[in-house]
């Protein structure tokens, strides 16, 4: 097996691999430590199924899935922010938009008649998206990641504390805006590994496992990221020398690390939060 | 503010030094959401150094109050100066101790972080706080002697040492004007004296100025140089003894109400 892959880690195409899997890791454990702290897991999975209608109308019209993919969680999360910011409103109307969305996915597929397609969308695989696309979601990634670093101090007072941070003169509600524009980006990418339905593992699994680890927040921060860099990478290796799905390996190794996180947690307790700044 | 005669002095030779103008100045103003008005020209001038304390019961528009002068809530009729300028938003000069509404057990966060928020939080981009940034946070949390625990997951601390963190993250910027929004509710009696405490000695030491919103007036009796009493819409200022009476009250509440002293604690009976 390792022989099998040091004769294909020199290939162009899984190195680009590997490289648009660093940074969708890289968002990904960043982006989901803020999902979980917002309650926002219901919004990603409304921003990927979403998504998985946009995919499915561009390749009917001959364009990129990438690209679809972030056209539909980008209008998802232009109407989650435009018809609900509040909390109490947020999962009605996140309900409702998804419904929809997906109901329109449905008669693209139809209308394309080719199932497996829904199903590489659904469950994901990243091992056969086009050099194009994999040069567009690298893109994508980097973009990503800068907005993240330039809006990650008063995402996170706003996150934390909303109501001494909107005191302290923090935009609140446009960093609400903003997040789920950034959360739309994410979503789009991390798909490209796990699929629209195993969308939650890359975006909330490695945050809450962080949290179980550390209450210091740069430190949960580096966490996330290692563990979503853990799953994507090891699934990625994994699944190009076995007749499994990259998914199916990226899930698992999150799990595991969620779980190894939670029963050793008691055993780490003192630490919580010791290291000073 | 003590020492009043001789900035008054200087205040005439340099015409208006800003610490010469009062700390907060309502004049004629009123407060509006849609069409219900909160409150209606509301007059009050606090000058720097006093300890004003904002009494009322729930929905009465006490928050608002505080809304106006962070600068999240605009006038509709009237005018507010803070600090020798108009209300103005993420003004650095004005520290906010919210209600105690309790961290979740488990969120990331520690005590220092949470002290850490209140020096650089507001401010784009990434990265660790500066070195004088953590000296600052280490002085405050001296301050309110919350050092032994600023390491601990907030969400583990009492509802008192949260408060207590709360009044670091707001002193920390060295601010000239405190706002505490009902800090000591859902606090025990001895972590309210605790609170009342810091802040009122803040306000001393410091020569600061402190509005206090609080639905019992008594855990400030000995802090506040003067109250402002609202309730639908209608107000009176003034000093404690003259507005918390019989008769200024009945006249708020349109309502026979009875203000009573006992043993040292004033209780409104209506």
């Amino acid at each position: 097996m390792i022989d099998q892959l040091l004769h294909l880690l020199p290939y162009a195409f899984v190195q680009d691999m590997l490289v648009a899997g660093v940074l969708v890791s890289i968002v990904a454990g960043l982006v989901s430590r803020f999902v979980v702290a917002r309650n926002m897991s219901f919004a990603v999975h409304a921003l990927a199924e979403v998504g998985f209608t946009g995919s499915a109308g561009f390749i009917l019209i001959g364009l990129s899935p990438v690209l679809g993919l972030l056209t539909g969680s980008l209008v998802t999360a232009f109407f989650i922010g435009a018809l609900g910011l509040r909390i109490r409103e947020r999962d009605a109307v996140v309900g409702v938009v998804m419904a929809f969305g997906l109901g329109l996915g449905v008669l693209f597929i139809t209308l394309y008649a080719r199932y497996s397609l829904a199903f590489t969308i659904l469950f994901g695989a990243i091992t056969t998206v086009s050099q194009g696309d994999l040069m567009l979601l690298v893109a994508m990634a980097a973009l990503t990641i800068v907005g993240l670093g330039v809006m990650y101090r008063p995402l996170t007072f706003a996150t934390v504390d909303p109501v001494v941070a909107e005191a302290r003169g923090v935009p609140v509600r446009l960093i609400s805006i903003l997040f789920l524009l950034l959360l739309a980006a994410a979503v789009a990418e991390a798909v490209q590994v796990v699929g629209v339905l195993l969308i939650l593992t890359l975006l909330i699994t490695p945050g809450a496992t962080a949290e179980r680890l550390t209450a210091q927040p740069g430190l949960a921060t580096a966490a996330s990221v290692g563990v979503a860099l853990l799953a994507t990478l090891g699934g990625i290796l994994l699944a190009l020398v076995t007749a499994v799905p990259v998914s199916f390996y990226v899930t698992t190794i999150a799990f595991v690390c969620y779980l190894a996180a939670r029963l050793g947690a008691p055993a780490l307790g003192r630490f919580r939060g010791n290291p000073t700044a | 503010m003590s020492g009043n005669g001789r900035s008054r002095s200087l205040g005439a030779s340099l015409a208006a030094s800003p610490s010469d103008q009062p700390a907060m100045c309502f004049d004629q103003a009123t407060l509006a959401y849609d069409d219900r008005v909160v409150w209606s020209e509301l007059s009050i001038t606090v000058p720097r150094g006093e300890f004003l304390a904002v009494l009322g019961p729930n929905g009465s528009g006490k928050t608002s109050l505080l809304r106006a002068l962070l600068g999240l809530a605009p006038l509709a009729s009237g005018s507010l100066e803070v600090l020798g300028g108009p209300p103005r938003r993420g003004n650095p000069a004005i520290g906010y101790i919210p209600q105690h509404a309790g961290f979740d057990r488990d969120v990331p966060l520690r005590g220092r972080d949470l002290v850490g928020l209140g020096v650089d939080g507001h401010r784009w981009g990434f990265g660790r706080l500066s070195g004088e940034g953590r000296t600052r946070v280490e002085a405050a949390l001296e301050a309110v002697a919350a050092g032994p625990y600023a390491n601990e997951p907030i969400g583990r601390l009492s509802g008192g040492e949260q408060q207590r963190l709360r009044i670091a993250q707001a002193l920390v910027g060295n601010p000239q004007l405190l706002l505490c929004d009902e800090p000591l509710a859902s606090l025990d009696m001895r972590y309210q004296q605790e609170i009342t405490e810091l802040i009122g000695g803040w306000a001393r030491d410091r020569r600061g100025t402190v509005v206090f919103v609080t639905h019992d007036v008594n855990p400030v009796l000995g802090y506040a140089d003067r109250v402002v009493f609202v309730v639908n819409g209608r107000w009176a200022a003034g000093p404690t003894d003259e507005v918390l009476t019989s008769e200024k009250m009945s006249g708020l509440y349109d309502a026979p109400v009875e203000v009573l002293r006992v043993r040292g604690r004033i209780v409104v009976v209506g």
